[in-house]
């Protein structure tokens, strides 16, 4: 019997993001549709930004997850439409974010607070970070800098 | 419309996008602070990636089964459609940073105006990409404004960069009979009318930075044509295509 489309929801929300492994490809809301056309599993997964290395990688380790579970047949598609944004960012995905110590994005176009020690005290170093969905600010109580995660 | 003529304007699109990025990435390892080697490597790894879509794309319109890969690293200068600002070289980090926000406005302009294409492949690459192109251009004005506004020897390096780099402003938006289909069909603007929008950013951004504006509309024009490249482009792809030139077809 084929497992279910939400089943396999709860399966791909165990694929960690390979550059933040501590949310889930689900999390980062780049899934974008899970369907079953006969005995082919369809997922549809959109890259965060348009040159990020990771997003070959996401699909392979989709695929990967998958066939684990036992699903031989998968196809992936990559859809660039309606473009990726933060706000498909999951509430769980932002808050495991803060505990990592990357600041979760918000309209404002800053972080709310370092992550480290909660001062609202902070300043930005850079529209850009170690990849491309982050910058880097800094904490003006801790002295610490830390990653930001742009919204877009 | 025909598709030789969208086959073209994409190349255009993606040639700019590709040339650009290449140059930007030169910078890797090389820029004055961590943050900006960061930056930079960061845009020239965004404008990549809207080169895959767009010369992508080409190559699917082409319909002569070449790949982005293909378009990128099999054709030689006469066949590249990037306009001759983005293939001059980097020179000094002021005047890297002046011809990334002489570019970035027109690209931030052009991009909001292609999400909105009648062609819906070429929307939804702009839709993508425009995102990516607002972090640019904050960047590259605020950093024009910081050295234009900043020591007698960096407002003197950035004046310099504009009153070299002025010329190749023209060519951004002098239409020809391409750029006649594309907004015939409804799939991408007149680019003359893009110039009232960015002269008048331009001209914000440059009073903030207290440089002056050339006083000159001449214009160097061939590069989107592809008629007259100039000597960089050359050079530059000999540096890109070295591996493909040597090694026909190798793969990872
Ligand atoms: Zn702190």
């Amino acid at each position: 019997m084929k497992p279910s489309v939400a089943e396999i929801w709860t399966w791909l929300d165990e694929v960690p993001d390979p550059e933040i492994p501590v949310i889930s490809v689900v999390d980062l809301g780049i899934v974008r549709h899970v369907a079953w056309d006969g005995d082919t599993l369809e997922v549809a997964v959109t890259p965060t930004y348009s040159g990020c290395p990771a997003t070959r990688i996401i699909s392979l380790d989709i695929e990967t997850a998958l066939h684990d579970r036992g699903i031989g047949d998968v196809h992936i598609e990559t859809r660039i439409s309606p473009p990726w944004t933060t706000d498909w960012l999951s509430e769980k995905g932002r808050a495991k974010l803060m505990d990592y110590g990357i600041a979760p994005p918000r309209a404002a176009g800053g972080p709310e607070c370092c992550p480290r020690c909660k001062s609202t005290n902070v300043t930005r170093i850079s529209q850009f970070g170690s990849t491309p969905c982050k910058a880097q600010w800094r904490c003006a109580d801790c002295l610490e800098p830390f990653d930001y995660f742009k919204c877009i | 419309m025909s598709d030789d003529a969208l086959f073209e304007f994409l190349c255009r699109m993606g040639d700019n996008t590709l040339v650009l990025g290449h140059r930007v990435s030169e910078w890797c390892g090389h820029a004055p602070v961590l943050e900006e080697d960061i930056a930079l490597a960061n845009t020239a790894l965004d404008l990549i990636g809207q080169t895959q879509m767009w010369l992508g794309l080409a190559g699917e319109i082409e319909g002569k089964g070449r790949s982005a890969d293909d378009l990128a690293m099999r054709r030689d200068v006469w066949d590249f459609r990037n306009i001759l600002l983005v293939e001059q070289p980097n020179g000094d980090f002021g005047q890297t940073m002046m011809r990334q926000f002489l570019f970035d406005l027109w690209h931030l302009e052009m991009l909001k105006a292609l999400s909105g294409s009648s062609h819906d492949r070429v929307a939804a690459i702009a839709a993508k990409s425009v995102k990516e192109v607002q972090y640019h251009v904050e960047r590259s004005g605020d950093t024009v404004i910081g050295l234009g506004d900043g020591t007698s020897e960096s407002h003197r390096r950035m004046q310099a960069a504009l009153d070299l780099l002025w010329p190749y402003v023209g060519e951004m938006f002098v239409p020809d009979h391409i750029d006649a289909q594309m907004s015939e069909a409804g799939i991408a603007p007149d680019p003359g009318e893009l110039r009232a929008t960015y002269d008048a950013r331009l001209a914000e951004v440059m009073t903030e930075a207290t440089l002056t504006i050339p006083d000159s509309g001449f214009a160097h024009k061939g590069g989107k044509s592809g008629m007259r490249h100039s000597e960089h482009l050359g050079h530059m792809l000999t540096q890109m295509q070295w591996l493909q030139r040597a090694y026909p077809d190798a793969t990872w």
